[in-house]
Formats: C-alpha cells, sequence, structure tokens
C-alpha cells in the first residue's frame, strides 16, 4: 500500500502524490507512456531507487504494516523479500548455477544439498531445468537472452520472496521467450504477488487483475483490469486505451 | 575518390604508421639484444651466481639478479594489490561522486608522475634514520610505494567499468554494499584486475632508480628479508659500466633474460584472465 509518495530525481518531481494499493496474490499492473514514472514507482518498493543520485523520497510505502522508508527497516530483509525481474536479463558474472545459488548464499543457506535443491526447484518453476540441467557450471551469458530472463526470474525466487516486481521483463525479448515469461508469471501469481510494469496495454490486458494508470508521475487511474479497459472513469484513461495519445 | 575516404584512408595510414613504430622498435630492441647478448648467453648465466664480482666478474651468471628481481617484484605486486584495491573499491563504490574521490585521483595522478627515484630517495632517507641497512624489505617497501598509484588507477578505470545494472541485480537480491563489492564487483572486474597486476609487476621488475639506493647490491641470492638484494636492472646497469666487452655482453644476456621474464608473466597472465573472463558480463 502505497500513501502520498512522491519521489524527486534533483530537483525533477518525478512520481507526485501518489497513493495506491496494491492487492495479494495478484498481478497488477503499472501503465503508462514512457518516462511518467512507472519504473521509479516500482524501483521505489524495494529501495533500490536509494543507489539513483540525488534521489529524495517523501510519503509511505507500507508493506507488512511497516514504512520502508523507515530508518529502522532492515533493506536486504525488505530487498529478500520483494523481488525484481530487470528489464534486460542482468545476470551476475557467475555460472547459471551460481546466479541462483548467489542468493539464498548470502543469505546463509549453507548446506550443498539444499542448495541444490532450490537451484533444481527454481529453474523448475520456470521451466529451465531440462534446458541446462547438464551444463549448470557453465557461464549464464551463454544462455539465450530469453533463457537469461528466465533465469532471472529463478534467481529471484530462490530467495523466496513475496512479491515479484517485475519492470518490462519482456520487453527485451522475442515474442514467443516473451510469452512464456508471461505464462509463468500467470502461474506464479498464486504464491505471490506480482506487480508489473509494461507500456504494452495488451499485455495489460492479458496478464493483470489490477491496473494503475500513471501519466507524467500522476496517478490518473486505478482499479480492477476489468472495470479498467471497458469503462475507464477518467478521460485520459480513455484516450490512451484506445491509443490516441502514449 | 571523394572527400571523405580520402580522410579515411589517411587516417588509417596514420594508425598503421603509429603500430609500425610501435612493434618495430620491440623488434629492434629484441634484436639488439639477442645479436649482442648471445655469445654470452649460457646455462650458467642463470644457473650461477656471479664469479669474481659483478663489476668486473667475467665467470659464473645472474642467478642472484633474476631471483632478486622476482623476490622484489613479486612481494612489492602483492603487498600493492593489498594496498591499492581497498583503495581503488573504497574510492569507487563508497565515495561514489563525492568531491574527494576526484581529489585522491588527482593525488594519484601526481604520485604516478613522480620519477621512481625520488621514491628512493625518500625511502632511503627514512631508511637511514631509522639506522637500517639497504635491504630486500626497502627495496619492496619503495617499489610498493611508487606501484600504489599505478595499480589503484588502473583498478579504479576498470571499476568504471562494472555495469550499473550487475550491481542491481547483487542488492535487488537483497545483498550488502560489501557482498556486492567483494562478490560480484570484484569478480566482474577480474580480468581488469589481472592486468591492472601485470602491468605494475612490469614497472616493478623493470625499475632500477628505486632500488638503487634501498635495496642495495649483493653477489649472492639474499637469506632473509634484511639482506641486500640484487635485481636484474641494476645487473644490466653494472655489467653495461665496465670497460670490458665481455662483461658488456653479459649485460645484454641480463637484459634478454629480463625481456623473456616479464614476457613470460604477460603470457601467463592472458592466459589466466581469458578463464575468469568468460563469465564476465558484457
Amino acid at each position: 500500500m502505497v500513501q502520498n509518495l512522491n519521489v524527486f530525481y534533483g530537483k525533477q518531481h518525478v512520481l507526485k502524490n501518489i497513493s495506491v494499493d496494491i492487492p495479494e496474490k495478484s498481478i497488477t499492473s503499472i501503465i503508462g507512456p514512457s518516462g511518467c514514472g512507472k519504473s521509479t514507482l516500482l524501483k521505489s518498493f524495494n529501495r533500490l531507487i536509494d543507489l539513483m543520485e540525488g534521489e529524495i523520497c517523501t510519503g509511505k510505502v507500507l508493506f507488512d504494516g511497516k514504512n520502508i522508508f523507515d530508518e529502522m527497516i532492515d533493506i536486504t530483509d525488505l530487498r529478500k523479500r520483494i523481488g525484481l525481474i530487470a528489464q534486460t536479463p542482468n545476470l551476475l558474472p557467475m555460472s547459471i548455477y551460481g546466479n541462483i545459488a548467489y542468493g539464498p548464499k548470502i543469505h546463509g543457506l549453507k548446506n550443498k544439498k539444499e542448495l541444490d535443491q532450490t537451484i533444481e526447484d527454481c529453474l523448475q518453476a520456470v521451466g529451465l531445468w531440462n534446458e541446462v540441467k547438464e551444463r549448470l557450471r557453465e557461464p549464464a551469458i551463454k544462455l539465450s537472452i530469453g533463457q537469461q530472463q528466465r533465469l532471472c526470474l529463478a534467481r529471484a525466487l530462490a530467495v523466496e520472496p513475496e512479491v515479484l516486481l517485475c519492470d518490462e521483463p519482456t520487453s527485451s525479448l522475442d515474442p514467443i521467450s516473451a510469452k512464456v515469461i508471461e505464462e509463468h508469471l500467470f502461474k506464479l501469481k498464486k504464491e505471490y504477488t506480482i506487480v508489473f510494469v509494461t507500456h504494452t496495454l495488451r499485455q495489460a490486458r492479458r496478464l493483470s487483475d489490477y491496473v494503475i494508470f500513471l501519466y507524467l508521475g500522476e496517478l490518473i487511474e486505478q482499479g480492477p483490469a476489468e472495470q479498467f479497459f471497458t469503462n475507464p472513469k477518467d478521460p485520459r484513461t480513455k484516450e490512451y486505451i484506445e491509443g490516441i495519445f502514449g | 575518390m571523394n572527400k571523405g575516404k580520402l580522410e579515411e584512408s589517411f587516417f588509417l595510414g596514420l594508425m598503421l604508421f603509429s603500430i609500425l613504430i610501435v612493434v618495430g622498435s620491440l623488434f629492434a630492441i629484441f634484436t639488439v639484444v639477442i645479436l649482442r647478448g648471445l655469445p654470452a648467453l649460457s646455462i650458467s648465466m642463470i644457473t650461477q651466481t656471479p664469479k669474481g664480482g659483478y663489476y668486473l666478474g667475467k665467470e659464473g651468471g645472474i642467478l642472484n639478479a633474476i631471483v632478486g628481481s622476482l623476490f622484489l617484484a613479486g612481494g612489492s605486486t602483492l603487498l600493492a594489490i593489498l594496498v591499492s584495491l581497498p583503495i581503488a573499491l573504497y574510492i569507487h563504490e563508497y565515495l561514489g561522486r563525492a568531491r574527494i574521490a576526484n581529489f585522491i585521483r588527482l593525488s594519484l595522478d601526481v604520485l604516478w608522475g613522480i620519477p621512481s627515484i625520488v621514491y628512493g630517495a625518500f625511502s632511503f632517507t627514512i631508511m637511514v634514520s631509522l639506522r637500517m641497512r639497504a635491504s630486500l624489505l626497502w627495496g619492496i617497501i619503495t617499489v610498493t610505494l611508487f606501484l600504489i598509484p599505478i595499480m589503484t588507477r588502473a583498478m579504479d578505470e576498470v571499476f568504471k567499468m562494472v555495469p550499473q545494472k550487475v550491481k542491481e541485480a547483487s542488492y535487488a537480491l537483497g545483498s550488502t554494499r560489501l557482498e556486492t563489492v567483494a562478490k560480484i564487483v570484484t569478480r566482474q572486474a577480474l580480468p581488469g584486475i589481472v592486468t591492472a597486476v601485470l602491468l605494475s609487476f612490469g614497472r616493478a621488475i623493470g625499475d632500477a632508480a628505486s632500488v638503487l639506493l634501498t635495496a642495495g647490491y649483493t653477489d649472492s641470492i639474499p637469506r632473509s628479508l634484511f639482506d641486500p638484494v640484487a635485481t636484474l636492472p641494476l645487473a644490466v646497469f653494472f655489467q653495461l659500466g665496465t670497460p670490458y666487452p665481455e662483461v658488456q655482453q653479459r649485460a645484454y644476456a641480463s637484459g634478454f633474460l629480463l625481456l623473456i621474464l616479464v614476457m613470460f608473466f604477460s603470457i601467463a597472465s592472458r592466459i589466466s584472465a581469458k578463464k575468469f573472463m568468460k563469465y564476465t558480463i558484457t
């Protein structure tokens, strides 16, 4: 749940007074034209915007009843519980095995058997196990880009998050790989709360249960997908859906 | 021919010419060193210590200098890594774009430009004031001092090349800054770090001026850190300075061995860097 979130990069006001509610165990899409603050909103959920130069946040993001901007929050724990899939596959400079093992390892999993099992489970969950089980020790960059993105998804799952943030995870993929990712996300929504940034409306319509529409840093409309696409309240939403701008 | 094409071929020619100068001079140095040194080159050169003194001796070998150079360059390179890697990581990952980072970089650049004889003189002053004698230890200290700016700046440039998204991937999984730096950034930068270390090692093994005052020279292989130590560049220097052509020949043979050593380490580290490179994210 987000209350009155404002984000500035230096003097630039990127997100203006955003308040949204994100339902659990379902897919919420954040849509809007490029540069409207979609990714910024997403990255404030796991405080990855902390890495940005000169960012200032005001307002609250409540997760599990606690404000994540609170100084008492353990940021590594927060990021463990809220996973991120980036726009382009962002592999670690390691083997396929190493990429997935990194997360559990830094959070204290040492038992080799358990680790192996986690890796198999995560790769199974994204349908990659049969494709790579023979070459787990090979460099991850040798995989095709679609496989890389699924590996990133598997890696995010390996630390047992509760929320998955996806920042246009299919925009750099070919249509077939994109479809595979979509299918897996659709399956995963039973167990995870998924927040999905996209700028393709068709994708939002296919996947989401709930939609948030941002325009120039402002929240224009939010609501259940069904209602959002068939009966938008705001005229700007209507125009955007009909393809008049954006 | 149109103007664009003419420009293109002009600058292409210029680049080829520059490459020719570099490759040509390397080739020329090799030729001279081999032609002049070959008569003096023998197995005993690399298996024996000098007989009849390093200055006038025409017999025996320069094992003392080979071993001495390896000890000195190896020791100081290791020591310099221990100092430089944390500095480079700190200015890069912890200071970020803070003004102090650029001030440190500027200081390192200035230090880089200081001739190694000045480092030698500096260490010599301290050494004498501590009432100590020229030794392997002081040689290593001096060389380490002048390696630090070279290595740190080279590593700094390497860390600049680590893509932001690789770091983000690590942070997004909930790792701390230390974990990200120690396990991900260093790993991604490893091939570059190897190059930086090699560059420094080359400078360490080839430098004569800084060890002239601090490491001394001897005919025997050092048995402890407090013994004086011979080095290849100084061997060349002393042998060339003699009036006897036979000893001068030995200088070229020593130079040849130095070249071979540097080349060996170059090739070895390049091969090992390749091994790590396969994981690197491009």
